[in-house]
């Protein structure tokens, strides 16, 4: 049975074309793009080609793009930079919804003895922007803001706080994994120093990502090698994954209005539909500034475990911010964040959908979710014939 | 994902014994919504004195609904006093074994018998007593001691996956050790430092006799001594035990921590084919 695949925030399946594309370079054109030869240099021609797509899908220029192994080596790459260029600087400014990629470097980074602000969000998921302008200080190094939050889609307003670090002259750096190629990019007219983007969230495969870096600003490599990426990563090009992901930013930007109208529509149905059929539930962040296809819904009184592997059974597949399955005993920090409620953040499931989803594909789960909902709520002992036994939920 | 057993995963999709006893002789609630588990385990005893029916409800995931599901099953025809010795151990064995990570749901199914049948003799539910040691979930001392002693466990890690303590600000860390320290300490002093090989063998077969052997053939299974080399006991399984692959790591934990905690605690079980 095929799968009916909505767990797009976590991967992606890799477009039919970007796989043709890059599987000569697996097979017959194997050479590397720094020889000499012209076995290798037609390689390298490709590459560039490459860089050129990916410049393109976020109007910036070619070689302001770094090409990397994942989000997480961008981010990791842009933080370290910014402190290695600003030695006198002590200060990091993120928020509390952040991808463990900037949360944990944070952390690190705190025991290194770095400040580290992170700025709080409210129930909508939305960034205190009182705070954050409060946040910044002489001392302030670098601001790392995410796009769009990848549990509940909620987009943040980075071009704004860019504009507000760079007035103050602090380096601004945006993970933006989420937000390429689902909503429009635009860095020639943009304050922000520092991007990240990765291959295998817009249907090119893993182990590939991009960072980039304005002309201009001051970078410190994080991988120390070869002169590849003009020195700035060192390690021989993932020449495959990087003309796939090269092709995939082309599509990105040719689909991008199918994103915002097809999987939208997709989005908001079954949104609409199960708020209808089940009774007490709720969407999870701030509805009218989301990316086009997230969904982040809670059903009171079940957990997301559970309701994830019943919806396994019927080849369903989404993600939950429950503490079963958020690697840890508590829900999703981002749940936790916006203060959403025990009964609700244990029950919570993320949809994220893509092109590749047809409207039957949610009908079906509009079909079939509420019937396994209504069975776990028949387990549960905080539920009886229909609604919440309120007075034992503490 | 988890890698849940068969029987896990069929007593999660096909739960046995939903609900509640009317009229129960014990029942008792344990377990939050805040902390993302509870279970509520209702019984009833015919004349004799044997549970006729147990019930269960659950909000948690699939783990937590298979072990409260499993443990109605394995309580039914019981009497109290045989259900009022069921560990979590049992629970986590009769479901072929839990991710480590979810042994607390195991936990949660014996804390749950235990505080119903607390309730049927009109006793306080054990977990309600002792000094909270984990604020985060509610873990009292009492509770960790006791999963530490009956499991063998030795990090704080291994205590989080069976009781949560510990899983959520990390405040309680300190204290945990400290249990943990002391539990396995205590194990240490029981024993008189002088074990002739000939005392140890003996010990070793009369515990695996006494306090082993009984519950593994309950289940068709049996466990036969083969030889004790140092501190390696050397035993073979047979019966249902030697045919459960499943079966076999845990049983090496239960018998492990068993002979450990009467026999001598640096003993290591290991399994031989024969
Ligand atoms: S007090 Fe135990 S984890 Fe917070």
């Amino acid at each position: 049975m095929n799968p009916i695949y909505l767990d797009n925030n976590a991967t992606t399946r890799v477009a039919p074309e970007v796989l043709e594309a890059m599987l000569p370079y697996l097979r017959e054109f194997y050479g590397n793009p720094s020889s000499m030869h012209t076995f290798g240099g037609q390689v390298g021609r490709k590459v560039r080609g490459a860089r050129e797509q990916v410049a393109g899908l976020i109007n910036a220029a070619p070689e302001e793009i770094i090409f990397t192994s994942c989000g997480t080596e961008s981010d990791n790459t842009a933080i370290r930079s910014a402190l290695a260029t600003n030695p006198g600087k002590r200060h990091i400014v993120t928020t509390r919804v952040e991808h463990p990629a900037v949360l944990s470097l944070g952390a690190r980074l705190a025991q290194e003895g770095y400040r580290v602000t992170e700025i709080p969000v409210d129930a909508e998921g939305c960034l205190n922007m009182a705070r954050y302008a409060k946040s910044l200080t002489p001392d302030t190094a670098i601001v790392s803001v995410m796009w769009a939050n990848n549990e509940t889609g909620v987009i943040f307003p980075v071009e704004e706080m860019a504009a507000q670090a760079r007035n103050r002259g602090i380096l601004f750096h945006t993970d933006a994994v989420q937000a390429v190629g689902k909503i429009p990019i635009d860095m020639k007219n943009s304050s922000i120093d520092m991007l990240s983007l990765s291959g295998h969230k817009l249907h090119a495969p893993k182990g590939v990502g991009a960072l980039y870096v304005r002309k201009g600003t001051r970078y410190s490599p994080f991988l120390i090698g070869g002169h590849q990426e003009k020195g700035r990563r060192g390690g021989t090009e993932n020449v495959p994954s990087i003309i796939a992901l090269g092709l995939a930013c082309e599509l990105a930007a040719q689909k991008m209005t199918r994103e915002n109208t097809y999987v939208k529509f997709l989005r908001d149905k079954l949104e609409d539909s199960l708020l209808e059929k089940v009774p007490r539930c709720r969407v999870n962040g701030d509805r009218t500034n989301r990316l086009p296809n997230t969904s982040n819904i809670s059903f009171e009184f079940v957990e997301g475990e559970a309701i994830l592997l019943r919806l396994d059974e019927y080849a369903i597949c989404a993600s939950s911010g429950s503490a079963c399955t958020s690697g840890s005993l508590q829900p999703s920090h981002v749940l936790r964040a916006m203060g959403v409620p025990f009964t609700m953040a244990h029950g919570s499931i993320r949809f994220s959908l893509s092109i590749y989803n047809t409207e039957q594909e949610i009908d079906t789960v509009i079909d079939t979710l509420p019937g396994i909902i209504e069975n776990l709520r028949a387990l549960s002992p905080y539920w009886e014939v229909g609604d919440a036994i309120c007075a034992r939920v503490e | 994902m988890w890698e849940y057993t068969d029987k896990v995963k069929e007593h999660f999709l096909n739960p046995r014994n939903v609900g509640e006893v009317e009229n129960p002789d014990g029942a008792a609630t344990v377990g939050s919504l805040a902390c993302g588990d509870a279970l509520k385990l209702t019984f009833k005893l015919d004349e004799a004195g044997r549970i006729v029916d147990a019930r269960f409800k659950t909000f948690g995931c699939a783990s937590a609904i298979a072990s409260a599901s499993a443990l109605t099953e394995m309580i039914k025809g019981m009497t109290v006093e045989e259900a009022a010795k069921i560990t979590n151990q049992d629970i986590a064995n009769f479901l072929g074994g839990l991710p480590e990570e979810k042994m607390h749901c195991s936990v949660m199914g014996r804390e749950a018998l235990e505080a119903a049948i607390a309730h049927y003799r009109g006793e306080p539910a054990p977990t309600e007593e002792g000094k909270i040691i984990c604020e985060c979930f509610g873990v009292t001392e009492e509770e960790i001691a006791r999963v530490v002693r009956e499991n063998n466990l030795r990090t704080i890690e291994e205590v989080t996956n069976y009781t949560k303590a510990g899983g959520g600000c990390g405040g309680c860390h300190e204290a945990i050790q400290e249990i943990i320290d002391r539990v396995r300490g205590e194990a240490k002093e029981i024993i008189r430092p002088k074990l002739s090989n000939i005392q140890k063998i003996k010990m070793i077969e009369e515990t695996i006799d006494r306090e082993i052997r009984p519950t593994l053939q309950m289940d068709g299974g049996d466990l036969e001594l083969i030889d004790v080399v140092g501190n390696r006991v050397l035993v073979a399984t047979r019966g249902a035990c030697a045919s459960c692959a499943a079966s076999h790591l845990t049983m090496k934990q239960v018998v492990e921590a068993k002979l450990r905690e009467l026999v001598w605690p640096e003993l290591e079980v290991e399994e031989v084919s024969q």
